[in-house]
């Protein structure tokens, strides 16, 4: 590995860190498409910025640029406020605006200087080490390696002087503003974070890296854990690993990044989403289809419950009788049968003591209603789940 | 070139005529669907789908190695739909909500195009040049062929419009009802959907991934402002959006380094902040001239009943009182006095004033509705 390439790693990992955690509560606050529409609208901050400095790392170039996300998040609010229109609807409007603006800025101002679109959108890590800050003649280092930096220590300054305030306020507002912690400067605080996180990346990585940065991870964690702080860990290894990954592979297919950085985050999340414990597509698949049956199985045990007369218990009556298929029927059958529930005498089905004590448990909840309640009983019955 | 050449030219130009028309076609499509997209919420849907349709757009050049825009089209169209499906995948069965699906989504298969756009421009056949027209739109691009095959979609899509009207404008405002009806929802959704991808995938050569959504929701969004009747606004949205692409291929084609794409889409922008602020029925400043208009009439009934109360305890109500008893009253001024006086409630003598029987009348039925409130 060469000294560039240790330095792309780095840059690229730090950018995921500091998107990874504003991306957090983003993603927990629901406003995950506000950090597209930031990524887009500082386009014209950008320009902006880069006429009054001509310098695309200049600290007042990522104010400038920053302060246009916010008044992003602010021209938003403002439109839903109104009431014409859905928020989404407001970012929808507001962000592509606002890029249109930064566009037709480059186009008719910044032909001959180096600005253009693809590099505020795309970014090109693969330069990030060329751009050297010397200091007293020193050279200490990537310029984009320091800016990411600073902004990574603000944000985890800020994460763990607010930690208690960011929680509160995500998880219950009415709470926060009760307890005394302004909603509305967390909001803002936040929304700060994400914009400089967005212009202090953008140069490295690109815009629409950046969102990813901040979703996916995110998003990867919350389908694993419902806990914020192992989904603020969780989100930053995501982010870290994809980094790394992200920049082998990119060095192996000799294609963009940050393109295969993303990819990599995309195939993380989709592995995630397909086999996640308890909340992956896989798990959810078949906690539906176990509790079809054990619903079945109810029905089947209350009709018997209600019947006494034989020919209402005959197996291949009861088939018809509830309108079951054979394999349905069977697979309940059975289920009961496996829980000692029934038994079959000469084809004829009857309650055992346990199917009755189930069944009178069972139209208990039905009367009360307690969602909570069905799930322990069926932990008390049941030997096997459907 | 200035705008009134661009409008002598725009008739016997090939280049001009088939931008305009092309730029107009997809503003009109996009203006019908869109108003969809935004009624049912799905404003967002637009920006997902768009950035989404890049990778399919990438493969379809990779597998066929050819610029046909029509092939690449389809591979944008699949690819489009595969986004959108698996945004509905992840908020019906997962707990991440909606904005959290959209960007995800978005973001990776907007990452994983420009994986593979970065791959193609690294092969060693140079004829990739042009795909990236697709990131921000070339509508100088636009070929004959390509507005035909958007007249034929437009077609397609006001065809189907008008045949599956009542079902589409049922689902869009009672979806629970629509069921208990009977119909096939899924199918009418995914018909809806279809049509949004195919018309943002339309888009895409034109105005490119990044501003597609803005096309898809601001004339929709503007046409809202001026109506409550659905079919109504899809006209408008339609015709709003056709106006958008027209004025906005005219002005970029009289200035130059100007593309096509940001500025029909900050003349859709202009469209939606007039709107916003002049339509007569929900606009900004009609409602804040509705507030200052109700906020007088109700300083005047203050007045009025105030002015009652007082006349109240004596028994010749038309007893004068000094104006300045008055003086302390939040809402007085001289010209609420001057305003009841011209509508005969008050007669004004000198410092003094007095009730008529008739404002006497009026302030009594005041605030039980038996009066026209319209002062």
């Amino acid at each position: 590995m060469s000294n560039a390439q240790i330095e792309i790693q780095l840059i690229a990992s730090l950018v995921a860190i500091a998107c990874a955690i504003p991306g957090t509560f983003l993603v927990l606050r629901k406003m995950a498409m506000i950090s597209d529409a930031i990524s887009h609208s500082i386009l014209p901050g950008i320009v902006i910025g880069f006429f009054i400095t001509q310098d695309l790392n200049s600290p007042l170039l990522i104010l400038l640029a920053a302060l246009t996300g916010i008044i992003t998040v602010i021209l938003v609010e403002y439109i839903q406020k109104t009431g014409l229109v859905k928020e989404d609807t407001a970012i929808g409007l507001v962000f592509p605006t606002l890029f249109s603006i930064g566009v037709i800025l480059i186009a008719k101002n910044a032909n001959d200087v180096h600005l253009d679109v693809d590099a505020v959108l795309l970014g090109e890590l693969a330069f990030a080490p060329f751009d050297r800050l010397m200091m007293a003649g020193m050279d200490v280092g990537p310029k984009s390696l320091w800016i990411i930096g600073s902004i990574l220590i603000i944000t985890i300054g800020l994460l763990f002087a607010f930690f208690k305030e960011l929680k509160v306020s995500t998880f219950d507002a009415g709470l926060a503003s009760a307890l005394g912690f302004s909603p509305v400067i967390m909001h803002y605080g936040l929304m700060s974070v994400a914009s400089v996180t967005t212009v202090g990346a953008f140069d490295a990585v690109g815009a629409i890296l950046v969102v990813a940065l901040m979703i996916a991870p995110a998003a990867t964690a919350y389908l694993l854990t419902t806990d914020l702080k192992k989904m603020l860990t969780y989100a930053i290894s995501f982010g870290v690993f994809s980094a790394i990954s992200g920049y082998w592979v990119a060095h192996w297919l000799d294609a963009s990044i940050a393109g295969s950085i993303t990819t990599m985050l995309g195939l993380l999340f989709f592995v995630v989403y397909l086999f996640a414990p308890s909340k992956g597509l896989i798990a959810v698949i078949y906690r539906e289809k176990r509790q079809r049956i054990e619903v079945s199985l109810l029905t089947f045990l209350l009709h018997l419950g209600n019947h006494k007369e034989e020919e209402e218990r005959h197996v291949n009556h009861l088939n018809e009788h509830i309108n079951w298929q054979k394999v349905r029927s069977k697979t309940v059958l059975e289920l009961a049968i496996k829980n000692n529930m029934i038994s079959i005498d000469k084809n004829i089905v009857s309650l055992t003591k346990k199917g009755k004590d189930f069944t009178t448990q069972a139209i208990d909840y039905i009367i009360t209603n307690e969602d909570a309640q069905i799930e322990h009983m069926k932990d008390d019955f049941f030997l096997f789940r459907g | 070139m200035d705008l009134q050449e661009y409008f002598s030219l725009v008739f016997t130009d090939y280049t001009l005529r088939t931008i305009t028309l092309g730029t107009a076609i997809l503003g009109a499509v996009c203006g019908m669907l869109g108003s969809f997209a935004v009624l049912r919420k799905q404003s967002l849907l637009g920006d997902a789908i768009s950035h989404a349709a890049l990778p399919g757009i990438a493969i379809a050049f990779l597998i066929t190695g050819a610029k046909d825009s029509n092939v690449l089209l389809i591979g944008a169209l699949v690819s489009g739909l595969i986004g959108t499906f698996w945004i509905r995948g992840i908020i019906s069965r997962t707990h991440l909500k909606s904005d959290t699906a959209l960007g995800l989504i978005l973001s990776i298969f907007f990452g994983f195009g420009m994986l593979l756009l970065t791959f193609i421009q690294k092969q060693p056949n140079a004829n990739q040049a042009g795909l990236d027209k697709y990131l921000f739109g070339q509508a100088a691009t636009l070929v004959e062929s390509d507005v035909w095959l958007m007249a034929i979609v437009t077609g397609a899509c006001l065809i189907v419009l008008l045949l599956f009207w009542k079902e589409f404008k049922i689902l869009l405002f009672d979806a629970d009802y629509t069921k208990t009806l009977g119909f096939n929802t899924k199918f009418i959704d995914i018909l809806i959907t279809v049509f949004i991808v195919l018309a943002i995938v339309l888009g895409l050569q034109t105005v490119g991934v990044v501003l597609m959504s803005a096309m898809l929701l601001a004339p929709a969004a503007a046409a809202r402002q001026w109506t409550n009747s659905l079919g109504v606004m899809v006209f408008l949205a339609a015709l709003f959006g056709a106006f958008a692409g027209v004025f906005g291929t005219a002005v970029s084609a009289s200035q130059n380094n100007l593309s096509t794409g940001p500025v029909i889409v900050i003349v859709a922008g202009v469209f939606v902040l007039f709107s916003f602020i002049f339509s007569p029925s929900r606009g900004l400043l009609f409602k804040q001239i509705r507030f200052i208009k109700n906020r007088r009439d109700l300083q005047l009934h203050k007045t009025l009943a105030f002015m009652y109360h007082i006349a109240e305890t004596h028994d010749d109500i038309t007893h004068p009182h000094a104006v300045k008893i008055l003086n302390n009253f939040q809402g007085f001024t001289r010209g609420t006095l001057q305003k009841l006086v011209t509508k005969n409630y008050v007669i004004l003598i000198g410092n003094q004033w007095s009730l008529t029987q008739e404002g006497f009348k009026t302030a009594a039925n005041l605030y039980n509705q038996q009066t026209s409130n319209n002062e």
